[in-house]
């Protein structure tokens, strides 16, 4: 039988706040033990929440960047179960009418498709302490600092039909939460954590078959492979004719597999009411306005842009913009190189035909630097583009040099790597290293007369039809000028010479 | 609207209250008389009506994200039954 994957998708974003979300406590990471948690976060008898407001901007933004409802009047409300790292037993969260109501989606794109993920609702909810299960002779050790922290959780419509899908929304709300600032996105650290609703049911069918949530997935690999594990073990016990058994799984990535959680049935009768302690949050137009200026440009506006203005393929355009300090960083350098080719500033699309083929050919070898050279050396030195040690401005100034053909792309590369070492701008190395490229057709031709003369073997047999050995001259006569000839003209004189 | 024995034994453990097997005919009354008393109020026509989520019709009050508190968690934990490194120690916990 053919089956069709039913994945949805619920997020836990910490929201970057100085407090905690109803008291005054600090949310720093890594704090002391219990140094960040105050008489509200710890429960004591008689003390009451006060709302963070910047808790609630921030959920604003979101609803806003995913186009969603937002509800003027929403309410918290209490979700009841017993655990220690949850002093008061229950948590303050919201239900039937969370901060951000349906109508948002997130775009994705998966290979060469791209579809819409719609986010049924997302609410503000408070975090729960650690609990420590190292050995305290016996004993459980709980560190209260996190509880309290604030919270968004996003949820999704069962809409994503692949690990590979659901791999790409999460990634896309990475990358949103992070733009927006409101959220630090750290997953090591549990800024950003998923769990993953999975279901399969025949292909064809309505129905939803009968789901198993997969928790905090604090990976996007794990989030993969977690999938794909809960995706098979589904589908054998269904086709040995057996039936699923709604249930919360744990990914184990050590053995590379997902296990059952929590048994007991009851535990998921949380009792939910209305907070009496807290009274509706309200939001009126004008905190709506405020928050939505605060939004800067959205990378999916901005992927748009790019793809529009630049003649940038969709890839690069997505991946250029999956980070807003990527994103500045490529438009910074097309903007210093652009200046440096045109007598006026960046042209619009339409105007000036020919600055704009310009441009686009131009704009497409930045993204080509940003996604190859110096992705690779930021991963390879484990540095965020913030702390690139070559600045836009400076790169600018190396690719200036291969528009205008002082250099070749490969003799770019080596004074990429001069540059990331520290030893200057590009005129500079270019000067000092003697790496200006030979365009003087004279000199050129004077280096093909020589190797044609020294290989008569290997003339002959190009001149008899083997073609390949073309690949040989090209070869020889960069060497000899030090990869320092204009490949393209060095091109243009060994055919003629060899032809001759 | 009428409740068994064991809703009140459910409930309790999902309160996580202990009741005595004795006590529970007489929680088994109070509790359903509660619901009963919902029962009636539901009767009450509220289409119109929006409901309400606190008593009072008023509105949150919002405070400015800061942290005020300080660090107090020696005079907390002074109070606790038991304490290790800065942490409260608590029954093993088994998932």
């Amino acid at each position: 039988m053919q089956w069709e994957i039913v994945i949805g998708l619920e997020t836990h974003a910490q929201l970057s706040t100085q407090s905690k979300i109803f008291s005054g406590a600090a949310t720093a990471y890594g704090a002391a033990p219990n140094s960040q948690a105050c008489a509200v976060d710890i429960a004591l008898p008689g003390v009451l929440p006060v709302f963070n407001r910047v808790a609630a901007e921030k959920a604003v933004k979101f609803g806003l960047a995913v186009g969603a409802r937002i509800n003027r009047r929403s309410v918290f409300e209490r979700k009841n179960y017993f655990y220690p790292d949850l002093p008061k037993g229950y948590q303050i969260t919201q239900l039937e009418l969370p901060i951000v109501a349906e109508g948002g989606k997130l775009r994705i794109r998966v290979g060469d498709y791209e579809k819409d993920i719609r986010i049924t609702r997302a609410h503000m909810e408070e975090d729960a302490g650690k609990s420590l299960h190292e050995d305290f002779h016996g004993m459980t050790g709980i560190d209260l600092n996190r509880a309290g922290t604030p919270l968004v959780e996003i949820v999704t419509e069962p809409d994503m039909r692949s690990s590979a899908e659901a791999v790409a929304y999460a990634k896309v709300l990475h990358s949103l939460v992070r733009w927006i600032g409101i959220c630090d996105g750290n997953m090591q650290e549990g800024s950003f954590r998923c769990d993953a609703n999975v279901s399969v049911r025949p292909k064809g069918t309505e129905t939803l078959g009968t789901r198993c949530e997969i928790k905090n997935l604090n990976s996007f690999k794990f989030m993969e492979k977690a999938i794909d594990y809960e995706v098979r073990r589904q589908i054998e016990i269904l086709e040995d004719g057996g039936r699923i058994v709604q249930e919360t799984r744990l990914y184990d990535p050590d053995r590379d597999e997902t296990r059952s959680m929590r048994s007991k049935e009851e535990a998921n009768d949380y009792r939910y009411f209305p907070d009496p302690d807290l009274l509706p949050l309200v939001v009126d137009e004008a905190f709506i306005d405020r928050a939505r200026a605060t939004l800067p440009e959205l990378p999916q506006a901005m992927c748009e842009r790019f793809i529009r203005d630049y003649a940038l393929p969709a890839y690069d355009a997505g991946l250029l913009t999956v980070a807003r300090e990527l994103a500045a960083y490529f438009e910074d350098v097309v903007r210093a190189v652009g200046d440096a080719l045109t007598p006026s500033p960046l042209p619009q699309t339409g105007e000036g035909d020919g600055d704009a083929a310009r441009l686009n050919g131009m704009a497409k070898l930045v993204a080509n630097w940003l996604m190859g050279d110096l992705s690779a050396q930021l991963n390879k030195d484990g540095l965020e583009i913030v702390a690139s040690p070559i600045s836009a401005a400076q790169l600018a100034g190396l690719l200036k040099r291969i528009m205008d053909g002082t250099i070749s792309g490969k003799i770019a590369k080596e004074v990429f790597a001069a540059m990331w070492a520290g030893e200057g701008e590009a005129d500079a190395i270019i000067e000092a290293k003697g790496l200006k490229q030979v365009s003087d057709s004279g000199a050129i031709e004077k280096i093909v007369d020589e190797i044609i003369a020294a290989n008569p073997a290997q003339v002959a047999e190009y001149r008899g039809g083997k073609e390949k050995v073309f690949g040989f001259f090209v070869g020889l006569s960069m060497k000899a000028s030090k990869g320092k000839a204009n490949p393209a003209q060095l091109n243009d004189i060994l055919k003629k010479k060899l032809a001759s | 609207m009428s409740l068994n024995l064991a809703d009140v034994k459910r409930i309790a453990t999902l309160a996580r209250i202990a009741v005595e097997e004795c006590e529970m005919p007489g929680y088994l009354q109070q509790l359903s008389n509660i619901l009963d008393l919902a029962e009636e109020m539901q009767a009450v026509d509220t289409t119109a009506i929006e409901p309400m989520a606190h008593a009072q019709d008023v509105v949150l009050r919002l405070r400015d994200d800061a942290a005020t508190e300080p660090d107090r968690h020696a005079a907390f934990q002074a109070i606790a039954p038991q304490v290790e490194a800065d942490l409260y120690l608590v029954p093993k916990v088994i998932e």
